[in-house]
């Protein structure tokens, strides 16, 4: 891996004050580059292995070049000779070159001789950028909330005007009808009293067919209930278990597209997908140590941050050091689908032979902040889609003669599971 | 018209003041049922506030709640690793190669693991020497999960650490250096180049080290006849493939005898090969598993055995040799025997397991004479280097005090001894005892320190099986508790510097075996064959000082000693082992406890077998019972005084005048109380002569067996095992001796297999793949090794005796064992067929259910024959039963209700009840009820519950298996490829699985051999399980 050899600032360093020479040189160096498109560069070469505020495989770069000709007298050509070709430097027994790598354990950086002096000017202009006021997100968060809450008064008021409408109309009414009650009376006019009519729900007693047609339909549609209860008896559909972390499959899979073949390897060749284990998720967030992408007012920054904190923990991962501490503590995950026993899965049948997208059955993974179960997986599902579904048999010789025989058999040009026997019941129950 | 007519109930009736009669005209009975009595404490029954309607309220909540709360699923926890290891992919199972070496099995196996765990062993294919696995190390895996493994190391039974175990032995070992007593180490025979180096360390270390190498089941006679004649320590290694004239003296070497690993060997002859097979004769005292597949087979006692020997050799070399009292008969075979062996040559050859120096000789020397290839003088056995003389010596010098510290690794010797309380007074007298030991058992509880040791799956190892070829045993899971190898202790008291014996085997093997191949290549292959014959010091192995203190005998005198030798009045004894439990180290795996014998078929136990005109006179007896189980008497067996209680079987073929008894039963230390069964047999094992003069009396009570197969004979119903001559098979025509059944249609005999007298409608199956199991009963030997497989691979429960005898085995394959009534099957099928009349019919039917004194034994694994045309699939009132049309019949167990109408209807009775659940009940006590024994479930087949029937599934798990690896390369598959758990180990060929639709393969061409019949073919089943005719080769002279 590549590695700069640059020391943090130490804080003797900045308690004695030194700032005000920083200042100076970072403005100097300010002037000659553009942060712009040094920002443009820093992400694409120095990315994976520097932060600016945070040690990583190679030291933190926030006005690395004032610190460096505040601390060790270093000039810009010193750096320009390390970026290029640090390994030069080191073997050419510069003290400062050797010291910093030995302290980030002798891993040599990177050479990029293809930077020019302006292309370096450029990223030490963005290094040498102020660190930004963290305010601004949350103040963002708290408008759109504001937005939110003005949007449900209004429809609250339109529905309250509207009922306060209605009472008033209803009120009107009675009013008119007790008046002209009253005038009535005052004239003596007689008002039609309605006999008493057997009342319709004694009618409706009496009458024996309807009884019957509501018996019936009332059975019908109270054991048409009963059926459909007991039917999703043991059916998980939905189920979104709380994770003691929260892996949002949405930022991994969906925001960044990070295939799920990349952690759940194993769908490829063994039966079952395999929750990666801790080491894969330490491959990306070695570096990858807060979260900087979308966030909502449930699911803050902070929040996020937390959540890699919890990996840390769980993968023995000390982050200020940069190294595993050997203390891990394996991750109890809520397991979601859940087939029982007796029923035979194998994800690489479907995965690698018959090229079944993930999403096919698991739902849309990619847009799912808590992972749920998307497919009910009842055998009536299962038995659906292989009746439904062609048998890809492109370029697999294992297919060819059978593919061939069984096509003149149906005569048909594809053949479905069902038709290559993915029905019966010992290919999935032994 | 109704009559007048008045019944009296009794002559009380006529005395009209008679109070019986009056008292029985108002009640129905004389005096009231005690319905209280039954249903309890009346008192409680009457105080109680439960109301019978109350109960059934109680009841119905109760089931209601538990309905209700069985809505609700469980929540499940998935752990993924930390960091996962890179070869470990959930889901795929991984191999690895390592070799037994438990001091009585020896073999180069296949371990199969899934996510770390050992599930499964397997036969090593490539391995050129015993690469294939019996029963019992089919069985091995499951040692590895007991759950009274001993989990660390423990001072006088309590725990205490390794570094405390370390100080302080080593303390005592050190305070012995300089004395004059002896450090000893006993140990079961290792083999091992490696060990032997390190015990060579540890002797230079200590100085006054005496090595003691001890084989329960001796075979002591047979290494120092042939260190005598080849000045080489070892067992003579026989190659019975080079062989087509087989003569064995009471040697079982389909059994355990030299080791066993015989058997691939032996089968290869025994197909008829262009009108040849070999030729094999047995004269045997007990039925063994050889005899039962011998082609003549002659019962002798042990002592008229050595009068055989001794004949034989003189009819072959033609030396006189004068030996009296053989039986007419026996001469006649025997004369018949060396004029086949003459005839063969160097195609012949003489194995004999008698335990004597001379009868060992003569064997060697007639094989040199007939320059046999089946047998080679440059090569050895290293399987067997016990000493007798030494361990007798060790016993003594224990007593005498002459041994400061003890160390044993591998033995049991307070069980294994017959003087056994003499050694453990012996123990005593030591100022240092140590045993490594898995179990608490009879020896490591008597002594100081146990040390607590590791299954051979999870430690390091090499051994030598044979001259120049060297197995490897490397762990397949990390130690599951706190234990250490013998080796590794050595390496410790030795000061290895922190060395692990890994390291030690690598620098070994670098420098004294690879000759520059590759240690990692070996260690992949768990074999390798050295160029360079054999290691240079094996020679000079210790213990065998006392060599040469009779001298060497020269040709004929050896015979002369033998004929010579004291002939027997009394009963003999011959003490041998089972197939199942061998020398009893395993006496704690279910497995093993329920694997039926293949001889007796008896499971659970050891007993007295003995000869039915013996038993008689004897007054012992075997009866069934009215469930249908076998019970039989006791009988008091006494050697020079001592008396052991022993259940009596009797055996068919048991040579009159001799009786048998099995090792390795009768332990009850480390053990669970369902697996201490049997009687201890080492206790008459006396100056380890497993051939013991013994007087018998019948003892009071019956004993309960638990005996899977109670009809012995096949009452003449040849067409269930076919079987011929190689003379009519050489010579006639099929539908002489294997045709098709005929029924009659339209007054015509029309074949079972035509189409037209079919009930059925025939699938087309030509599509896709079709899949057949073909069983040649010439080379199936009936060792049992596919039983054990099968319930490995199948997680098949262990159900205990109790329920064996009641006929709930769950075996999904079974070898059925059948002996003739007549002296051959063929005198039966004629005996039966000339039945004729009632009369004749009732007492010839009765008479052919006895088997004959010395029968002909046919075996036939048995398992779901997967038949086309299944009659349990129609009656299945659920369709939980099923046909696939790759010719399995599935059985979905989810969907089965337990009505047993399919068991009923299956004329093979193959299918098998749950009658309860077994996993996971303590009332089944035997491994899947702790967490330790389950881990050797194989996690890709069902554990069945209890109501369902279950039954094999011809390893469907394994064809799909294979079908989806070809699918992901994207390729056709091979034949080969598809194996199920019998087929893959079965060593001797008997079994052969594949695709018919692939009409290359091996199996569509057996399909079509003239040997193939189904079996109960008239039944019109279409199976696809084929047999292949079983033919003997009968030729005399």
């Amino acid at each position: 891996m590549r590695k700069v050899i640059h020391r943090s600032l130490s804080r003797s360093f900045l308690s004695l004050g030194l700032i005000v020479l920083v200042a100076f040189t970072t403005s100097l160096s300010a002037q000659e580059g553009d942060p712009a498109k040094g920002k443009s560069l820093f992400n694409a070469n120095c990315a994976a292995c520097h932060q600016l505020d945070k040690k990583m495989t190679g030291p933190a770069l926030r006005n690395v070049e004032a610190r460096l000709s505040d601390e060790e007298g270093l000039d810009r050509e010193w750096l320009y000779a390390w970026i290029r070709n640090s390994a030069g430097l080191i073997k050419s027994g510069d003290a400062y070159a050797n010291k910093v790598y030995n302290e980030f354990g002798g891993a040599a950086m990177t050479a990029f001789p293809q930077l020019s002096d302006d292309d370096l000017n450029n990223i030490l202009a963005y290094t040498a950028e102020e660190k930004k006021a963290p305010a601004a997100p949350a103040a963002v968060a708290g408008a759109a909330q504001t937005a939110d809450t003005s949007g449900g008064i209004s429809n609250e008021l339109i529905l309250g005007a509207l009922a306060i409408l209605f009472i008033l109309l209803a009120a009107g009414l009675y009013l008119v009808n007790k008046t002209l009650r009253r005038f009535a009376a005052a004239q003596n006019i007689e008002l039609d009293v309605e006999t008493g009519r057997t009342p319709l729900w004694k009618a409706f007693v009496q009458n024996q067919f309807l009884m019957i047609v509501v018996a019936i339909f009332f059975l019908l549609s109270s054991a048409y209930f009963v059926y459909g209860y007991f039917m999703q008896v043991g059916v998980d559909q939905g189920y979104q278990p709380v994770q003691p972390i929260h892996f949002s499959h949405k930022i991994h899979a969906g925001d960044n597209g990070i295939d799920c073949k990349y952690c759940h390897s194993s769908a490829r060749v063994s039966k079952t997908s395999g929750i990666p284990s801790l080491n894969i998720c330490m491959n990306c967030h070695k570096s990858i140590y807060e979260y900087n992408g979308e966030t909502s007012p449930e699911y803050p920054k902070e929040f996020y941050d937390g959540e890699i904190k919890k990996l840390y923990a769980a993968a023995g991962w000390d982050d200020a050091d940069q190294k595993y501490t050997g203390e891990s503590q394996p991750v109890k995950w809520v397991r979601i689908h859940n087939l029982p026993d007796f029923a035979y899965f194998n994800h690489s049948q479907h995965v690698t032979v018959a090229g079944v997208e993930c999403q096919t059955c698991h739902g849309p993974v990619e847009e799912m902040e808590i992972m749920y179960q998307h497919a009910p997986l009842t055998m009536g599902w299962c038995i659906n889609c292989h009746r439904e579904t062609n048998v890809d048999v492109k370029d697999n010789a294992y297919y060819e003669k059978i593919h061939e025989e069984l096509s003149k058999k149906y005569g048909v040009d594809n053949l479905t599971a069902a038709q290559m026997g993915g029905l019966e019941c010992g290919k999935c129950h032994y | 018209m109704s009559s007048n007519k008045k019944y009296w109930k009794s002559v009380e009736e006529l005395n009209e003041n008679s109070s019986i009669v009056e008292t029985l005209k108002q009640n129905e009975f004389v005096s009231e049922i005690p319905t209280d009595e039954f249903l309890g404490d009346k008192e409680t029954l009457e105080s109680t506030a439960t109301t019978r309607r109350d109960f059934l309220k109680y009841v119905g909540f109760s089931t209601a709640a538990a309905s209700l709360a069985a809505c609700e699923g469980p929540v499940k926890k998935s752990i993924p690793y930390v960091v996962q290891p890179t070869e470990i992919i959930p889901g795929v199972a991984n191999y690895y190669a390592t070799t037994v070496a438990d001091g009585f099995d020896f073999a180069s196996v296949l371990v199969k693991t899934r996510e770390g765990r050992p599930i499964k062993i397997e036969n090593n294919n490539l391995a050129s020497t015993n690469g294939s696995a019996n029963a019992r190390v089919n069985a091995s895996v499951l040692g590895l999960y007991d759950s009274l493994r001993v989990q660390g190391p423990k001072k006088n039974g309590n725990s205490i650490s390794w570094s405390d175990f370390d100080a302080e032995t080593t303390k005592v070992l050190n305070g012995l250096k300089g004395s004059d007593k002896q450090i000893v180490l006993l140990t079961q025979t290792y083999a091992s180049p490696s060990t032997r180096n390190l015990i060579a360390d540890f002797k230079e270390e200590y100085g006054n080290v005496n090595h003691v190498v001890y084989d329960a089941i001796s075979e002591s006679a047979a290494v120092e006849a042939f260190q005598k004649k080849y000045n080489k320590r070892g067992l003579a290694d026989y190659d019975f493939a080079e062989a087509m004239t087989i003569v064995s003296v009471g040697a079982d070497f389909l059994g355990d005898w030299q080791g066993g690993g015989f058997d691939a060997g032996y089968s290869k002859n025994r197909v008829p090969d262009h009108g040849k097979m070999s030729r094999h004769v047995q004269f045997e005292s007990n039925m063994s598993l050889t005899g039962a597949n011998a082609d003549k087979r002659v019962p002798l006692t042990p002592s008229q055995q050595k009068l055989a020997l001794a004949k034989l050799y003189s009819l072959v070399t033609g030396n006189n040799v004068s030996v009296n009292g053989l039986p007419e008969a026996v001469e006649a075979a025997l004369k018949g025997a060396a004029s086949q062996l003459k005839k063969a040559g160097s195609k012949g050859v003489v194995v004999t397991g008698i335990q004597d120096i001379n009868a060992q000789t003569v064997v060697l020397e007639i094989n040199e004479y007939l320059k046999s290839k089946a047998f080679s003088s440059n090569s050895s056995l290293k399987t067997r280097e016990g000493n007798d003389k030494a361990v007798a010596q060790l016993v003594a010098d224990m007593n005498a005090g002459k041994v400061g510290a003890i160390i044993m690794s591998g033995v049991n010797p307070l069980y294994t001894l017959p003087n056994a309380s003499e050694f453990a007074e012996g123990l005593k007298k030591t100022e240092l005892s140590v045993a490594f030991s898995m179990k608490e058992d009879e020896t490591s509880t008597q002594v100081q320190y146990l040390a607590a040791s590791p299954h051979y799956l999870e430690s390091w190892g090499d051994v030598e099986i044979k001259s120049g070829h060297f197995g490897l045993t490397q762990p397949a899971i990390r130690p599951l508790f706190d234990t250490r190898q013998f080796q590794e202790a050595l390496l410790i008291w030795t000061g290895g510097n922190g060395k692990s014996y890994s390291d030690y085997i690598k620098v070994i093997w670098n420098e004294d075996i690879l000759n520059g191949a590759s240690f990692n290549q070996a260690l992949h292959d768990g074999f390798f064959v050295s160029e360079t014959n054999e290691l240079d010091d094996i020679d000079a192995l210790e213990g065998v000082t006392d060599e040469t203190e009779e001298e060497v005998v020269s040709s004929g005198a050896a015979a002369q000693a033998l004929a010579s030798s004291t002939n027997s009045n009394g009963l003999e004894l011959t003490l041998y082992t089972k197939t199942g439990m061998g020398d009893g180290q395993q006496a704690n795996n279910p497995w093993l406890q329920e694997f039926p014998d293949p001889i007796t078929r008896a499971s659970w136990d050891n007993y007295l077998t003995i000869s039915k005109a013996d038993a008689d006179d004897l007054g012992l007896s075997n009866m069934h019972v009215a469930n249908g189980a076998l019970n039989g008497s006791y009988a008091n067996v006494t050697v020079n005084g001592v008396t052991v209680k022993t259940p009596v079987m009797i055996q068919p073929g048991q040579a009159k005048g001799s009786v048998g008894l099995a090792f390795g039963y009768g332990r009850t230390s480390g053990l669970k109380e369902e697996m201490q069964t049997g009687v201890n047999a080492y206790a008459l094992y006396q100056n380890f002569n497993n051939v013991q003069n013994v007087t018998i009396e019948p003892a009071a009570g019956e004993h309960e067996f638990a005996c899977v197969q109670l009809h012995n004979t096949l009452m003449g119903r040849g067409d269930i095992v076919k079987e011929t001559t190689l003379e009519i098979f050489n010579t006639k025509d099929k539908k002489h001796w294997n045709a098709v059944p005929v029924v009659s249609l339209n007054h015509e005999e029309t074949p079972v297999t035509s189409p037209e007298v079919d009930l059925w409608d025939e699938f087309d199956r030509s599509i896709g793949h079709h899949f057949n199991l073909s069983i040649d009963l010439n080379a199936c030997t009936g060792c049992g090794a596919c039983v054990i497989a099968c319930h490995a691979e199948n997680n098949v429960p262990v159900v205990g005796k109790t329920e064996v005898r009641r006929s709930r085995d769950m075996h999904w394959l079974r070898i059925d064992r059948y002996y003739s009534s007549e002296d051959s099957f063929e005198g039966d099928n004629e005996k039966k067929d000339n039945i004729s009349g009632l009369g004749s019919s009732l007492s010839e039917f009765g008479e052919m259910e006895n088997a004959a004194d010395n029968p002909q034994v046919a075996f036939q694994p048995v398992m779901c024959q997967h038949c086309n045309h299944a009659p349990c699939e129609t009656v299945c009132p659920v369709a939980a039963t099923s046909h696939g049309r790759q010719g399995q019949n599935h059985m979905a167990y989810n969907r089965c209700v337990g009505t047993r109408y399919c068991a009923n209807n299956c004329p093979y009775k193959v299918r098998r009840f749950n009658w309860f659940l077994y996993n996971g009940n303590d009332e089944f006590d035997y491994h899947m009820n702790d967490d330790l024994g389950r881990m050797v479930l194989n996690p890709d087949v069902v554990v069945r519950s209890r109501g369902v029937m279950e039954k094999c599934s011809m390893c469907i798990q394994m064809t799909q298996k294979t079908i989806l690896d070809a699918k992901r390369d994207g390729r056709q598959i091979k034949d080969g490829e598809f194996q199920t758990a019998c087929s893959a180990a079965c060593s001797s060929g008997a079994m052969v699985f594949g695709d018919i639709n692939d009409k290359d393969s091996k199996v569509a061409k057996l399909k079509e051999d003239n040997r193939m019949y189904h079996l109960l073919e008239h039944v019109g089943t279409k199976p696809n399980v084929q047999y292949q005719t079983k033919v003997r080769n009968t030729t005399e002279a």
